[in-house]
């Protein structure tokens, strides 16, 4: 019998050399490797798990010229070692997580369709096959659910728009564009169990009666493309997807369409533009998606995290989920910890964690040791935080008190040596560049911004700059068509109300 | 002429599917490193559409090129969570050693350089994607590292 050793295909983990590892390995006898997802700690990768009678136990980060020593001290067998963790489940960092939707990721083969089916998959899907799309979307609707791609609307209220709306042909999109600086958690799960995001757009399917699915994927993730293409082609063979879902008589079929490096394409209506394809500019709104969508037919368009969340709602029913989480922030969500932490990963925990939990008990505090001075909460339109704001438990309205965002989840931490007037700048300039140039608030507005905040670092005319930034925030939050433009301020405001000393002298 | 199988290759294989057109530019990039620019009108008949609609396409996403890009390309993440991580300083030292600028091709043909706006390697920063492959951890020594074994004719 050979000992299974994990290593992951992870991108993160690949990036730091995990194929080596996997070859050096794979070269010695009596072993068989396993390529699996990451267990999401990523400062550890390439973290290597050997699969032992007392569970499995972790090693890292391991470089390929730390297996020979590894073998010499006995890893197959769990031997100590410098870089041994001890049991991966016992390390705090895992343990005290509440993984719903990444139960899987990290711990089975992604592409095995057994493991997957194993560890709990298709149990949702067969529950939801006992049902009626309305019932479906009635759990969806109890569980509380409420949409992971950003703008948190309650997923159960679009799935029933769609379901409601008739039509001889309904779509189902996901949105894996992910252009969110600070986030993976949507490549973490495509790459680490695919077939829970299969799942979770099969139920869509089923609930709102669409035959048809698209993932629109960014191109920056080849790596989940070809982990997707595999996972669908597997899908298919196995029955799951096809004219005849698993001999429900249902059909559904599905495919992955790669973007193509904008991150307007991102929002939800340029998406759709996108994959009819055209350029993507952003659509006025009535109709919304869910009426008239992709090729103006009925859509439910949801976030990676939104579909993955689907299968355990329908599998142990609404309650179950709606018991985690605080206020109307339902359930759990996959934190990205990044930027400047020394313990960077994902923590998938119910809402209601505060920032600090996440940045000093999970996050280990900073990299370089300086004291942690801003937070980017949301990605590149959320607020960033100061350290007096770090006691705000993530949950969508806490956040909106502060006005900030929770966003996708994702956390940037900068430290004390970080310039705030020169991220308020990158805020504008990358509005700038990835604005869709349908309004002129976004087109312009962004480019008189960093204008604007080059001359009030450069001390002209503070007072008068600092009127225009207001004015043009203003703008650019009231007469934008998307929250691109719409949002942009939100960076830049929060960066000039907390850190004032940075945008020159007064 | 290659190219133009390359092109009519891409066109066969997309044609059926619903909004070709992205899936068939990306076929013909990845087959020939960029996308003709006389292959637009090809493109624009087969699916009966405009040339200007195609060139409005291309030019709208990032990742479409007209002209063949340097032998490497080098992609340097200038996001918020790398530029945490002294993604910034990295940029430069690119720049600097690589001798271009972001956007730009060395006159030798040897390597384009550009910027990028997240890999989703946003712990692991600063991250680069050296000819399609995502590295992360990139200092200036270990860029020096990697420009030296995976690009050595440079
Ligand atoms: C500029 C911009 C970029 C966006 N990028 C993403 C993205 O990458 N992924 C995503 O799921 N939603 C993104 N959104 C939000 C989508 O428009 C949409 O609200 C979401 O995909 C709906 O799915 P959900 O209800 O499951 O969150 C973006 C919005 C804007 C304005
Ligand atoms: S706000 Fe910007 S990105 Fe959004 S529609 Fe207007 S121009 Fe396009």
């Amino acid at each position: 019998m050979s000992v299974r050793v994990f290593v992951p295909r992870d991108a993160a983990a690949l990036s730091v050399g995990a194929d080596a590892v996997a070859k050096a390995i794979a070269a010695r006898p009596g072993v068989s490797v396993v390529r699996n997802g990451s267990r999401g700690m990523l400062w550890l990768e390439p973290l290597v798990e050997v699969e032992t009678p007392a569970g499995r136990i972790a090693y890292g980060p391991v470089d390929a010229a730390d297996v020979a020593g590894l073998f010499d001290a006995g890893f197959l067998q769990g031997g100590a070692h410098r870089l041994n963790l001890g049991k991966t489940e016992d390390i705090p960092y895992f343990k005290k997580q509440e993984r719903l939707g990444f139960a899987r990721v990290g711990v089975i083969d992604p592409l095995s369709l057994a493991e997957y089916e194993a560890h709990g998959g298709w149990r949702g899907l067969t529950a939801a096959l006992g049902k009626s799309g309305a019932q479906i979307v009635d759990d969806v609707t109890k569980s509380g659910l409420r949409g992971r791609g950003g703008a948190a609307f309650p997923t159960g209220i679009k799935w029933k728009t769609v379901h409601d709306t008739a039509a001889a042909q309904k779509y189902i999109v996901c949105n894996a564009d992910e252009g969110d600086s600070g986030t993976f958690a949507d490549r973490m799960v495509m790459e680490g169990d695919p077939f829970l995001l299969i799942e979770g757009m099969l139920i869509a399917g089923i609930a709102v009666g669409a035959t048809r699915g698209y993932i629109y994927l960014r191109s920056e993730y080849p790596d989940a493309e070809r982990t997707l293409v595999a996972a669908l082609e597997l899908a298919r063979s196995a029955g799951y997807l096809g004219d005849n879902v698993r001999g429900s008589g249902k059909a559904f079929h599905l495919e992955v369409r790669r973007g193509a490096g904008a991150y307007i394409c991102g929002e939800e209506t340029a998406l759709l533009e996108s994959l009819e394809g055209r350029r993507g500019i952003v659509r006025y709104r009535p109709p919304v998606p869910a009426v008239q969508g992709l090729f103006a037919k009925p859509t439910a368009l949801n976030n990676v995290l939104t579909f993955i969340s689907v299968p355990a709602i329908l599998e142990h029913g609404p309650q179950f989920y709606q018991d985690y989480g605080v206020g109307r922030s339902r359930g759990t969500l996959a934190f990205q910890l990044a930027g400047n932490l020394k313990h960077g990963g994902l923590v998938e925990k119910a809402f209601g964690v505060t920032l600090r939990e996440l940045l000093y008990d999970y996050g280990g505090g900073s990299a370089s040791g300086r004291p942690i001075r801003a937070v980017q909460v949301g990605g590149p339109l959320g607020a960033y935080l100061k350290e007096s704001q770090f006691d705000t438990p993530m949950d969508y309205e806490a956040f909106a008190a502060q006005n900030a965002l929770v966003g996708h989840g994702g956390l940037v931490a900068f430290d004390d040596t970080v310039d705030m007037a020169k991220m308020a700048r990158y805020a504008m300039e990358f509005c700038a560049i990835e604005s869709c140039g349908k309004c002129t608030p976004c087109r312009i507005g962004s480019t008189r911004g960093v204008e604007v905040i080059d001359r009030l670092v450069a001390g002209d005319r503070r007072e008068l700059q600092l009127g225009l930034l207001k004015d043009l925030c203003e703008t650019m939050t009231d007469a934008s068509l998307c929250a691109l433009g719409g949002l942009t301020p939100y960076p830049v405001r929060s960066a000039l109300e907390h850190f004032p000393e940075d945008f020159g002298r007064s | 002429m290659p190219e133009n199988d390359a092109v009519e290759r891409a066109i066969a294989e997309n044609l059926s599917r619903e909004g070709a057109l992205l899936p068939i530019l990306h076929a013909v990039q990845d087959a020939l490193g960029y996308i003709p620019p006389e292959s637009l009108s090809r493109i624009a008949n087969a699916l009966n559409i405009s040339n200007a609609e195609v060139h409005g396409v291309v030019t709208f996403y990032h990742d479409f090129r007209t002209a063949p890009a340097g032998r490497h390309v080098v992609k340097v993440c200038r996001a918020e969570a790398c530029q945490a991580r002294g993604s910034d300083a990295l940029a430069e030292h690119a720049k600097a050693a690589l001798g271009v600028d972001f956007k730009e091709t060395r006159a030798d043909g040897g390597v384009t350089l550009e910027p990028v706006y997240c890999l989703g390697n946003c712990a692991l920063g600063p991250s680069v994607l050296l000819d399609g492959r995502l590295v992360g951890r990139v200092t200036p020594e270990r860029f020096e590292r990697l420009v030296q074994e995976e690009m050595p004719r440079l």
